[in-house]
């Protein structure tokens, strides 16, 4: 597999279902989620909070505490290799040189007491096998790349000497320090102000161009997956309910979650709407796996299918689909 | 005083020359070795009944602005009309019978409700303090307020942590009109929300005024929920204004560039857009209030500065369409 031509996806989940046994039930929070990432390709992954989109990706890398999170079901199949039943040193292994991860929470996610450049240099060395002034440089050089100026000089810095953003320039050096493959920001730019989010973004379309890595873009901004995405996962209550190109997705929604999501939105372009849309009600915490769907109680177009089976897939386009009955009648 | 009231005859809160600076002690025997140059003479007014939007990044003054004007920091120096009296240096009782006519909403409804009250407790603590009612009187508002936010009268003898992020903050709007004020500091009420859940807040702070007649300041670095709410938008940076306009001036064409970087920052929700938007990224970071640049606050990061930038700060003027800009090049 390592050998496939180059259209092969670098990254293909198959039916990821994770659940946390707790003492007062179970929570089905990844219900069979299915994606692929080809390589070079900027995935979106969008939703309200408590959609799942954080902990599928926890999943993958197996950075959920288990127990109590278990993985009932599923492969993430990383270069032909599955990371699920993968033993802990082979996985140690595609952390960090295979899989990057970016964390939301830039200010918590460093070590305080530990200099920026020491948390540069241990996945460089422990990964890469570089001499403590092999690794030195390198970080220095990583630090350049993401635009942190004087970068030699603020190696022996700690994380508090830092601004938000430019911790999280930090996060996003650790995590590309081993030339990932793939890169899973989670939430990157949520905790920054609009022109350092600006910065952030302009930083990933860079390096994506210039290292040609995966990239998949956790948020619940519809207007930061606007600008770099190529595809968006929508996903709610631990399912995707809509995958598609970023230009279909926006031109048309074919879910009606999608469609709450977009009308909610105020922008800062475009006519100014009177009274914003809103959506009633909250997202589930299921205590089973969904057997309708779990979108029907606050949907305005539900009707008797969607409270007694829950849909699949349904393809509506060229590379589109949207978890809804309705998507049937519009093939 | 009545100079101020003639030129402005509808307004509720005016707000002239404030300046809001915090000392800083070091050493041994806690010297004073400088100030933090929090808020530097920002002057602006909100008419009854409209909402001034307040935004900036982080750091950027626009809290400490909001709390000073409500008296919950000693302003250093400056005038805040408060219907039609000044209320910068009044002090004890005197302070405490104007209380109820302002109020505040805060950020973050986790911390912002005390834990052991029930939300009955905690909406009429206010009533407590500064009236004298019936325990069935009592009873009766505080259902009207729950009501009035859109809350099951029956919730009053729960405890916050029963309710999610936006139940809350509808407690917190509950506590803050319980007094009937005429006038509420809105500080980042929307921030720790869900977008879906920000709409519902909004929409509710907006029937809440049609009403009611109440004037808002709404502190926020979220432009697009602004420009729905706000009549006024006045943009801070590094303690000053930059930039005061009418809500469709501002966002048809702004004049500062340090406005025009700002709302270039913002992510359009649509693929078309931006795909064609260029973005005016800014470089670096907000310099520290404690040590400003010299002349234009706003040079060292400012795409179009010149060396008279350095050498004199601009002052905010009027332009020919009204609004007022602080740069030496805006016409």
């Amino acid at each position: 597999m390592p050998d496939a031509p180059h259209t092969a996806p670098v990254l293909e989940v198959e039916n990821l279902t994770t659940v946390f046994g707790l003492r007062d039930g179970a929570v089905h929070a990844v219900n069979g989620v299915s994606f692929s990432l080809r390589p070079g390709e900027l995935l979106g992954v969008v939703g309200e909070s408590g959609s799942g989109k954080s902990v599928t990706m926890m999943s993958m890398l197996r950075l959920l505490p288990m127990p109590p999170a278990r993985v009932a079901a599923g492969r993430v199949l990383f270069q032909g290799r599955d990371l699920v039943t993968m033993d802990d040193e082979s996985l140690r292994r595609v952390r960090g040189p295979g899989i990057g991860f970016v964390f939301q929470d830039p200010m918590t996610s460093l070590n305080p007491v530990y200099s920026v450049g020491y948390q540069l240099a241990e996945p460089l060395r422990a990964h890469l096998g570089l001499s403590k002034t092999q690794a030195r440089a390198r970080a220095a050089a990583l630090l350049a790349l993401v635009g942190i100026p004087s970068p030699e000089a603020r190696l022996d810095d700690y994380p508090h000497q830092f601004s938000g953003g430019m911790r999280q320039r930090v996060m996003i050096a650790i995590a590309l320090s081993c030339d990932p493959r793939v890169l899973i920001a989670d939430e990157p730019t949520t905790a920054l102000d609009v022109t350092i989010q600006a910065q952030i973004i302009a930083l990933v379309k860079d390096l994506r161009a210039r290292l040609g890595m995966a990239v998949v873009w956790i948020t619940h901004d519809l207007g930061v997956v606007a600008g770099i995405a190529d595809r968006v996962l929508v996903m709610y209550a631990g399912q995707v309910v809509e995958s598609a190109a970023v230009q279909a997705l926006y031109d048309n929604p074919a879910h009606p979650y999608t469609r709450a999501l977009f009308e909610t939105l105020p922008s800062v372009t475009g006519a100014r709407r009177d009274k914003l849309r809103t959506i009633a009600g909250q997202p589930p915490i299921l205590g089973a796996a969904p057997a309708a769907c779990p979108f029907a109680p606050r949907c305005a177009e539900a009707h008797d299918r969607c409270r007694k089976a829950n849909p699949p897939l349904i393809a509506v386009g060229e590379g589109h689909a949207a978890a809804c009955w309705l998507a049937e009648g519009a093939r | 005083m009545s100079a101020a009231q003639a030129a402005a005859p509808d307004a509720l809160v005016q707000v002239e020359d404030l300046s809001v600076h915090f000392p800083v002690y070091a050493g041994l025997f806690k010297r004073r070795v400088g100030e933090i140059r929090a808020v530097d003479g920002v002057s602006f007014t909100i008419p009854r009944g409209e909402t001034l939007g307040l935004v900036g990044e982080s750091g950027c003054g626009k809290s400490t602005t909001g709390r000073a004007v409500l008296r919950l920091y000693e302003p250093t120096a400056g005038r805040i009309l408060f219907e039609g009296r000044d209320i910068a240096r009044l002090g004890g009782e005197a302070l405490r019978r104007t209380r109820p006519r302002m109020q505040m909403i805060f950020q973050d409804p986790q911390a912002s409700l005390n834990p052991r009250m029930t939300v009955g407790s905690i909406i009429a603590e206010p009533l407590d303090e500064h009236l004298s009612l019936s325990r069935r009187e009592r009873r009766d508002k505080v259902e009207t307020l729950l009501d009035a936010v859109g809350m099951n009268p029956r919730f009053a003898d729960r405890y916050p942590h029963e309710f999610s992020g936006g139940q809350r903050q509808r407690i917190g709007i509950a506590r803050a009109l319980a007094l009937d004020p005429a006038f509420i500091v809105c500080d980042e009420p929307i921030a720790a929300l869900d977008v879906s859940i920000q709409a519902q807040v909004v929409n509710l702070l907006e029937d809440l005024q049609q009403r009611l007649g109440l004037t808002y300041l709404f502190i926020s670095h979220d432009l697009s929920m602004v420009r729905h709410i706000a009549t006024q938008v006045a943009v801070m940076y590094l303690g000053t204004i930059v930039e005061l306009a009418s809500r469709d001036q501002l966002y048809a064409a702004p004049r500062h560039p340090y406005t025009q970087a700002l709302l270039s920052a913002v992510p359009v929700a649509d693929p078309h857009v931006e795909a064609t938007r260029s973005h005016i990224i800014l470089t670096g970071d907000v310099p520290s209030p404690s040590n400003p640049p010299s002349g234009c606050r706003f040079r060292t990061r400012c795409p179009v500065a010149q060396p008279r930038c350095a050498e004199a700060a601009p002052p905010l003027r009027r332009l020919s369409d009204g609004r007022r800009v602080a740069c030496h090049f805006a016409d």
